[in-house]
Order: structure tokens, then C-alpha cells, then sequence
């Protein structure tokens, strides 16, 4: 594990001006996943841009964990959507060419 | 510059309560997010403005200052006094990872006009937030990506160098850290998301790592059997052809297909279907000898 990687969780909390309780939320319901680093509690800064957009949907639109959860779900669901849509066109691609 | 109908925008009547605002506006917002419309131009649009009409009417004096001048806003002395007096206060958003991400400063001509221009900023307006994300595409032939390859591109400016890995797909979209929109605040750079469009240039065609191709057949061999020398993404190679080989046959060619995204020593197979082709043209000699062996069946 790189320490550089990872971000700890009392320093987001001073940026983002969140409470800790927020966080460990989040990783109850396992939307992000704290670690323990140097007896430290931590998160990848990979995990960075998907907390910021939780912070949004908490302070933006005033909506709680749980209300959060479902957006990640859903919003992942489009993703993997888009992901086998793209894949169908190509496929259709190949069928086309033989027209 | 169009006289803006802040109120239209969020669907509320002139003399709606703080209240009622504040609901039309969350009710609008949770539909038009741009965390929870990504890729959305539109919906982004759309946001942009109904943050702008709530910033006005959600503040009694500048509700009040937009109420009084609003439509008249080219004639209005005091209302050009009040607007040097005041720097009005905005926020910026900004997209995360894989978010639509835009700016305070996309605010109306009208709003800037009216309110000024960009001022303090409010809450957390004074806190980091990452560049907004840019994204390009990219077209590419076939070819090109057979091997992982390194391209320098120029955006905005800015020189990109590019490994492009080898299998990428049509339609594919890389995130290069760091090289979107500044950040505002010291906050990090937005990333470039470059989209790949795979033209193929080839006579294969390519399904993820597997390619296909059609090789014709004379009747003779298909009947007989025989060795002919076949096309692959990479050369040559010689097939022997089984006796009494049927039309439509396929074969696969274990390992030459397409690199496997990623996995480059890794290779898909390429599948030939036999096509078998008919003679024309016979002549009288040919026609005798076909009708032999038709009187043998």
C-alpha cells in the first residue's frame, strides 16, 4: 500500500468541510471504503472524485445515505448500459458491412 | 442580451413564497443534476440556468432589485448604481471523476449584467473544486491498432502525449488525468477524456478480439482438397484444404486474431468461412465431363 495513494479521511473532512460521521456513513453502506494505514483511517484517491460527487447530492440536493445508494446504483446500472450499447453498435458494425 | 424570466425558469408565479422557491428549485435541480445527467449538454443547460434564477429570486434583495428593474434593466440609473455597488455571489460546480462539470462564469449575459460580474464567492464558492472535464475524440485506423503505440497530440495548446493500447475498442473513451479545465481555487485539473473511433481499413472484420474473413475456394480444390496461402493481420500462412470440403466451412485459426485490450501478448483467433465458387463459362468439353460424373451420383 503507497501512502501517496491514499488521502486521509480528517484531512477531506477539513477540506470538504464534512463531518466525520458522513464518511463513515458512506462506508456502511458501502459506498467508499475506508482503510487503516499507520493507524490512520484512509481513503484511495481514486475514490476522491465519488466522494466529492456524494457531497453534492448531500449538500446539492439534500439527500441522505440512503437516498445516495440508489443514485450510485441506478447511475452505475447507466453506465454498464451505455458500456452494452456501445458494444451492440459494434457488433451491428460488423453485420453492417456485410449489407 | 434576452431579458431572462428567472421566475418562468423555475415554474413558480411572481408572488411565490421563499417556500415555494425553494421546493421548484430542489424539484428542478434533482431532475437536471449534472452528477445525475452525465454526458448530458442539455440537462447541464438547463441546470445552469436554474441555479442562476435561484441565486436571484432566493436572495430578497436581489429578488427585489430583479422584481423592480428586471425587464427594464437597459434604462434603469439606479439599477446601474446597485449593480456597481455589488458583486454578486455565486458558487462554482464542478464535475468529479466521470461528472459533467461546469462553471459560475457560465452565468447569463443577462445575470452578469444585471448582478455583475464574477465577485466572492459564497459558502463553499471559496473552497477547491476540480477543472471541469474536457473531452475529444480520436479516429484511428485498424491498423494502428494492432500494437500499443505512442501518439503526441495537440489540444487547446496543450502537446498530449498518448499510449494507445493496442485492441482498443470503437467507441472507447480513455480518461487522461490531469489534462481538462485548470482547477478553480488551487482544486486539481479536470481530466481529458478522449473518445476512439476505429475505422477499419482492413478486409477483416473484427468482433473485440476475434476477426473474421471470407477465402474463396475453386470447385476442384473444395472437392479434392489441396494447400492454398491465405491472408492474416500479419501475413501470410498456408492452409491445407480437407477433400470434399462443404460451402460456408469455417475454420479457426488459433491466435490470429486481434490483440486482447490490455492483454497484448494475448491474441484472439481469426475465423475463415470457405467460399466456394462455382465455375462459368464451361465450355462443351467441361459440360460432357460434368454430366459423366452427375450420370456416376
Amino acid at each position: 500500500m503507497e501512502k501517496q495513494e491514499y488521502i486521509l479521511i480528517k484531512t477531506l473532512c477539513v477540506h470538504y468541510k464534512i463531518e466525520i460521521s458522513f464518511i463513515k456513513e458512506l462506508n456502511n453502506v458501502g459506498l467508499i471504503e475506508i482503510k487503516r494505514f499507520e493507524n490512520e483511517e484512509v481513503i484511495h484517491e481514486e475514490k476522491i472524485g465519488d466522494l466529492e460527487k456524494m457531497i453534492r447530492l448531500y449538500h446539492e440536493l439534500d439527500l441522505n445515505i440512503e437516498g445516495i445508494d440508489v443514485v450510485f446504483n441506478l447511475l452505475q446500472k447507466e453506465v454498464q448500459l451505455k458500456e452494452q450499447v456501445k458494444e451492440l453498435q459494434n457488433r451491428l458494425r460488423f453485420y453492417e458491412d456485410e449489407l | 442580451m434576452d431579458f431572462v424570466d428567472y421566475y418562468k425558469i423555475l415554474g413558480v408565479s411572481k408572488g411565490a413564497s421563499d417556500k415555494e422557491i425553494k421546493k421548484a428549485y430542489r424539484k428542478l435541480a434533482r431532475k437536471y443534476h449534472p452528477d445525475l445527467n452525465p454526458d448530458n449538454k442539455e440537462a447541464e443547460k438547463k441546470f445552469k440556468e436554474i441555479n442562476e434564477a435561484h441565486e436571484v429570486l432566493s436572495n430578497p434583495e436581489n429578488r427585489e432589485k430583479y422584481d423592480k428593474y428586471g425587464k427594464d434593466w437597459m434604462h434603469g440609473e439606479e439599477f446601474e448604481k446597485a449593480r456597481q455597488q455589488q458583486s454578486y455571489q455565486r458558487q462554482q460546480y464542478s464535475g468529479g471523476a466521470g461528472g459533467q462539470g461546469f462553471s459560475g462564469s457560465d452565468f447569463s449575459d443577462f445575470f452578469e449584467s444585471m448582478f455583475g460580474g464574477a465577485g466572492g464567492s459564497s459558502g463553499r464558492g471559496a473552497a477547491q473544486f476540480k477543472g471541469q472535464d474536457l473531452s475529444a475524440s480520436l479516429e484511428l485506423n485498424l491498423t494502428e491498432i494492432y500494437e500499443t503505440h505512442k501518439k503526441v497530440l495537440t489540444l487547446n495548446g496543450q502537446k498530449i502525449r498518448l499510449t494507445i493500447p493496442a485492441g482498443i475498442e470503437n467507441g472507447q473513451i480513455i480518461r487522461i488525468k490531469g489534462k481538462g479545465d485548470e482547477g478553480m481555487n488551487g482544486g486539481p485539473n479536470g481530466d481529458l477524456l478522449i473518445k476512439f473511433s476505429i475505422i477499419n481499413n482492413t478486409k477483416f472484420k473484427r468482433d473485440k478480439e476475434n476477426l473474421y474473413s471470407t477465402v474463396h475456394l475453386d470447385l476442384y480444390t473444395a472437392l479434392l482438397g489441396g494447400e492454398i496461402t491465405v491472408d492474416t493481420f500479419d501475413g501470410k500462412v498456408k492452409l491445407k484444404i480437407a477433400a470434399e470440403t462443404a460451402n460456408d466451412t469455417k475454420v479457426k485459426l488459433k491466435g490470429k486474431g486481434f490483440p486482447v485490450y490490455k492483454k497484448e501478448r494475448d491474441f484472439g483467433d481469426l475465423i475463415i468461412t470457405y467460399q466456394i465458387d462455382i465455375p462459368t463459362n464451361l465450355s462443351a468439353k467441361e459440360k460432357e465431363l460434368f454430366k459423366e460424373l452427375q450420370k456416376l451420383r
